[in-house]
């Protein structure tokens, strides 16, 4: 029988296996930021352990870091700490470190693919839950606990219990205007949050295959949003093109080497996975969540759901108290809820192509009066090329606030936060209760919506807006 | 991990049950960045209270916990097992543990003596009589005793973590065990796999 390519990337990296425990795997990139590593670190010194392969890990400041003043020193204490905390550890482990005000700094699930260090066959292993991003170019990715990442930082490998496999295939093409967040935020309402348990999931199909490098992240960030281990996409002559020239991609005969290899990690005809959902990207549509899961979400067209639709009563009270932390009431068209923030922004939707659509949405138009729109770039080299191509301009001239790079209101970690009752737009993965900041309201959106969203100050799509004026 | 074959030292009996580990270390002590340190949130909100047994000068030195049923219930923070090691402590003794709890002690070091509710209650009785008292834990023979004898009896623990403890290995120090296999594979990987430092 065939093997998927869950199982044979998988099988590439046992170090040992034995009948009655784990499979040791052998980790090919260990991430580390500055909020899950330094009980890590310091148990290592506790131990008198070092890091094995300092030449395979790498570590980015993101979660904590400030997005504007970032030439200055960090203002909240603790975010401080830990930021000097990871400074203090790379230099006395050896860690590659880009540190705040760092050409290669941003959030770690960006910097990764950015620099080519991701590539298909990986293992890849972070102290971060949407480490399963990295599955979009054909690795196993995903996220750890803090002894994890101390076992890793010391072995270099990781017990793991072989999970199952699935098969998420989405035939048909995407609609016009409906992106790679539609298409998952639609799969988290069809199967619910848990609907992944378990599983290492391949998502296929032509609407996968068709999309560019950065959607398929996209897709595979939201991985962990619907319970999966880990998301992976086969990769393709798409996944090659984007590494190709990266700076930390395979040259020369090596190049050859490497694509020879990635070529064979496809799931085999004859493979056998151990759930399968069918999808039509045809139907989709922008798509939009109303409640404080990412699995709580309608088509952008539809109305708040009344609990009453509900035949489950835990859904039934889900629903209810969702509502009431939302301050929404059922039958309200989605496109009339008023939003006051916009967040344009995160490892989901923080890259190149997001900005570049958020301005294309944007040109011409206005944030709308009291509806304030944040762009915050996934890295400082997303930054720099949006403003290369004059983008910053694009969301200074509509009122929008042109950010420094890190994760900033995705987590409400640093300054960048909501206000009780105040309600966001966003196109980042977690719209729970007090994500963005406490008693803060979230809708998670596409980019397209959330730009769209910004000028007309509720919920739409570009659809939505009169033509502009240029 | 240091191997944990037999332990004696002062007894200190916590006479509560269900101290989940919010009780152990509330979560506004968890902003650390270390894995050391924790002792001072250990208990927080009963150390405000003179008359709680750690307050007491007697029990200063003391290393073995003997504390009601159902002890390191709630979250799962490891920061409850790291709090009570910080302070001193190399043995709780309860008649239940939480699993999560259980575990992490495990992966810690710390010694998790599970035996009988009776035990538990004699053993305060011996402590309160004998303020400062010592306990003695033998892992190899999963005994405890108290120093003048009156309570002698058995203790239970799962045989692959007592192995761990008694050969003084901890996860990481299991994987590293397996070293020649790690470098074996590592032989094996192509070499344009990426790396973050080049030599
Ligand atoms: S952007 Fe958000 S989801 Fe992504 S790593 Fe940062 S905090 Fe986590």
């Amino acid at each position: 029988m065939g093997k998927t390519l869950a199982e044979k990337v998988w099988d590439e990296h046992v170090v040992r296996s034995t009948q009655g425990e784990p499979d040791l795997l052998y980790i090919d990139l260990h991430l580390i930021h500055e909020v899950t590593s330094p009980q890590a670190f310091d148990g290592l010194r506790l131990a008198g352990r070092k890091v094995r392969r300092p030449d395979l890990t790498l570590a980015t400041e993101d979660h904590n870091v400030p997005t504007v003043d970032w030439d200055k020193p960090i203002a909240d204490p603790v975010s401080k700490t830990q930021v000097d905390t990871l400074r203090r550890n790379a230099e006395e482990f050896g860690v590659r470190l880009h540190p705040l005000g760092d050409v290669e700094q941003g959030i770690v699930h960006v910097v990764g693919p950015q620099l080519g260090l991701t590539q298909p066959g990986m293992t890849i292993v972070c102290g971060d839950s949407h480490t399963s991003t990295h599955g979009a170019f054909g690795a196993i990715a995903f996220g750890i606990g803090t002894s994890e990442v101390e076992h890793v930082l010391a072995t270099q490998t990781l017990p793991q219990a072989k999970p199952k496999t699935m098969a998420v295939t989405v035939n048909g093409s995407l609609p016009d205007g409906v992106t790679a967040k539609d298409l998952v935020l639609t799969l988290i309402a069809h199967t619910g949050t848990g609907g992944g348990q378990g599983y290492i999931v391949e998502y296929r199909g032509q609407a996968i295959e068709e999309l560019s490098m950065e959607g398929r992240m996209t897709v595979c960030n939201m991985s962990i949003e619907w319970g999966a281990k880990a998301g992976m996409i086969a990769p393709d002559e798409t996944t090659f093109a984007y590494i190709e020239g990266k700076p930390e991609a395979p040259k020369g005969a090596d190049w050859d080497a490497a694509v020879q290899h990635w070529k064979s990690l496809r799931t085999d005809d004859d493979a056998v996975f151990d759930a399968e959902i069918v999808l039509d990207a045809a139907e989709m549509t922008p798509f939009v969540t109303w409640g404080t899961n990412p699995g709580q979400g309608v088509p952008l067209g539809a109305t708040v759901p009344d609990p009453d639709d509900f035949e489950d009563a835990t859904d039934r009270t889900a629903t209810e108290n969702a509502l009431e932390y939302m301050g929404l009431t059922a039958g309200t068209p989605m496109r009339e809820i008023k939003v006051d923030t916009v967040f344009v922004g995160s490892c989901t939707n923080g890259r190149i192509e997001d900005l570049r659509l958020a301005a294309e949405v944007i040109e011409g138009h206005q944030v709308a009066e009291g509806t304030r729109l944040l762009v915050v770039p996934g890295s400082v080299r997303v930054r720099m090329q949006a403003e290369a191509e004059g983008l910053d301009k694009v969301f200074l001239a509509a009122g929008a606030e042109w950010r420094g790079a890190g994760c900033s209101m995705c987590l409400g970690m640093n300054p960048d936060q909501l206000t009780p009752g105040e309600r966001s737009a966003s196109t980042s993965n977690r719209n729970f209760e007090g994500r963005q900041g406490k008693g803060g309201r979230t809708h998670l959106v596409s980019v397209p919506v959330a730009a769209a969203t910004a000028v007309r100050g509720t919920l739409s799509s570009p659809a939505d807006l009169v033509p502009a004026t240029v | 991990m240091d191997k944990f074959t037999t332990h004696t030292g002062v007894g200190v009996p916590l006479r509560r049950s269900n101290v989940d580990t919010d009780q152990i270390i509330p979560a506004v002590y968890l902003k650390r960045v270390t894995r050391t340190g924790f002792e001072d949130g250990l208990f927080a909100a009963w150390r405000n209270d003179p008359e709680f047994v750690l307050n007491q000068d007697v029990y200063a030195e003391g290393t073995v916990l003997v504390a009601g049923p159902d002890f390191g219930t709630g979250s799962s923070r490891e920061h409850a097992v790291w709090a009570l090691q910080n302070y001193g402590f190399k043995v709780v003794l309860s008649a239940r543990f939480a699993d999560i709890f259980r575990g992490n002690s495990g992966k810690a070091g710390l010694l998790a003596a599970q035996t009988d509710e009776k035990v538990i209650q004699r053993l305060w009785t011996y402590l309160e009589d004998n303020p400062g008292g010592e306990i003695t834990v033998d892992l190899e023979s999963k005994t405890v005793r108290t120093a003048d004898g009156s309570v002698e009896d058995s203790f239970d623990i799962d045989d692959y973590t007592r192995w761990r403890l008694l050969e003084g290995l901890d996860d990481i120090g299991i994987t590293l065990g397996h070293e020649a296999d790690i470098a074996s594979y590592e032989t094996t990987r192509p070499s344009w796999k990426p790396a973050t430092q080049h030599v």
